[in-house]
């Protein structure tokens, strides 16, 4: 985005708030909304991608090593992944705990 | 100037209009009492004649959807629809403005629901007063025939971008046959340039429409499609002077019937204008100082015009066709209270709300209303508001 949301002017909108910026969303950082967060055990992560398929926000990437991990820029703790993992290798902790 | 006149019911008549206006998505669900609009328009695309995509929606919700989209890739759009349609699809209706999706409805107003009802009345219409929609009153089938051109022009105006709502009276315009003035395709042409919407939805340039907008971000989208609406004045102005200038039919915000000398003016909106000037005809030759103002530009709201036109004068008698339950009165009564106050000579306000459920209000009704409200007014009896016709 050209500008943080909290920093544009009224007149600076398009009609309709129309957004022309190609991705933009990408700028906007949900992890931030996260009060869990999901902790995977690399070692018993089998590489089945369920967990990059549930997630509603697109938050799961597969690491160099080969197994998945959430992005936690854009990751809002919901749990889903934890909750569908099949060898149950993902675990919320709490925010607070770190 | 001007083309060949014709006899032909209004509903017809919008049809046709839109059809000439060369609309290319139609989606619309019928309801009495605009059934014959949708009718007539389904022939039109039917038979030929009209080059335009129809769409027999299975739901008002659908149809307000269909032409959100079809205004998004930069089609003309019409939709018609009443009373339970139009709330139905209220929760889309707020989104067109909100988008600045211009379009191009004609509303034949009819009461709400309950008790049900299919006969006329302003109530649907003042459910969506607030939702950021061009409205506009006509008054005759001329009027309406004439407001299809002028509202796609102010609608598809790179200017406006608005969404714009034709109002016009269930049955008492859309059931009645009437002399109308046709005017020539090439007319149209002239006046309605190609419609051109430089964000259109398209995949060699994508846009995001009607993205989510956190706290950070609400207030200002809201302001600048309050500016939006506000803003659209210059271009409603110079639509309707041009259409004057093409067919020698000049329209206006604010329209008032021999009001300039007035000491009373009875305040309408829609088709309750002309049984007003037939009655201030009337009780001019018996020598009351009365006149009509009509509110033609409901959103947005015309204050100067109104003000230039009222202040000065002892009263106004204004009749309202809807009901705000538990609030100050009717809605346009209220709204020319609030845009009168602390105005210098600012005319008292008598509120009428007549005409609920087709109740007839006849030319007599019309003259028991200016007299009574003049008498009010004299009196000083002027809180609150008088369901005209109440019995008990």
């Amino acid at each position: 985005m050209a500008k943080p949301m909290e920093q544009i002017k009224w007149r600076e909108l398009e009609p309709g708030a129309v957004v022309t910026e190609v991705g933009s969303a990408r700028e906007y950082h949900t992890g931030t909304w996260r009060s869990a967060r999901p902790v995977v055990d690399s070692k018993g992560c089998i590489r089945c991608g369920v967990c990059w398929l549930f997630c509603p926000d697109a938050a799961i990437i597969q690491a160099a090593e080969g197994h998945f991990e959430a992005d936690l820029t854009y990751c809002k703790g919901c749990g889903i992944c934890a909750r569908e993992c099949p060898t149950g290798c993902i675990t919320m902790v709490t925010e607070e705990e770190e | 100037m001007g083309g060949k006149r014709k006899g032909i019911e209004v509903s017809l008549a919008i049809a046709e209009a839109v059809g000439q206006a060369n609309a290319d998505v139609i989606a619309a669900y019928p309801i009495t009492p605009q059934t014959h609009i949708v009718e007539h328009l389904s022939e039109l695309v039917a038979n030929g004649e009209l080059d335009a995509e129809f769409v027999p929606v299975e739901s008002e919700h659908s149809a307000m959807s269909v032409c959100c989209g079809s205004a998004a890739v930069g089609a003309r759009t019409f939709t018609s629809t009443s009373s339970q349609g139009l709330a139905l699809m209220s929760e889309i209706f707020f989104i067109a403005s909100s988008m600045r999706l211009p379009m191009v409805m004609a509303l034949a107003n009819r009461s709400l629901s309950g008790p049900l009802s299919i006969w006329n009345d302003h109530t649907d219409t003042m459910m969506v007063r607030d939702a950021g929609w061009i409205h506009v009153f006509v008054e005759n089938g001329q009027d309406a025939y004439d407001h299809m051109f002028w509202s796609f022009r102010v609608a598809e105006d790179p200017d406006v971008l608005l969404p714009v709502a034709v109002n016009f009276d269930g049955f008492i315009l859309t059931h009645v046959i009437e002399p109308i003035e046709y005017e020539e395709d090439e007319t149209i042409k002239r006046y309605l340039p190609e419609f051109r919407l430089k964000n259109a939805l398209h995949p060699d340039k994508p846009v995001s429409m009607g993205c989510f907008a956190m706290p950070e971000i609400y207030t200002e989208a809201q302001m600048s499609r309050e500016d939006g609406l506000v803003n659209s004045y210059p271009a409603i102005i110079k639509a309707w002077d041009e259409w004057g200038s093409l067919t020698g039919r000049q329209y206006h915000p604010i329209e008032t019937y021999r009001a300039d000398d007035a000491d009373y003016c009875i305040v309408t909106m829609g088709s309750y204008g002309e049984t007003a000037m037939e009655v201030v005809d009337t009780l001019r030759e018996e020598g009351e100082k009365v006149g009509v103002v009509k509110i033609r530009l409901w959103r947005p709201f015309p204050f100067d015009e109104f003000q230039g036109a009222v202040l000065g004068k002892k009263a106004l008698i204004v009749i309202d066709r809807a009901i705000s339950f538990g609030g100050p009165g009717g809605p346009v009564a209220s709204e020319l209270r609030s845009a009168l106050y602390k105005k210098e000579g600012a005319p008292a306000i008598v509120n009428y709300i007549a005409g609920l459920a087709g109740r007839d209000v006849s030319r007599n009704d019309f003259r028991n209303i200016i007299l009574e409200g003049k008498a009010k007014a004299e009196s000083g009896d002027t809180e609150g508001f008088i369901l005209y016709g109440l019995r008990g």
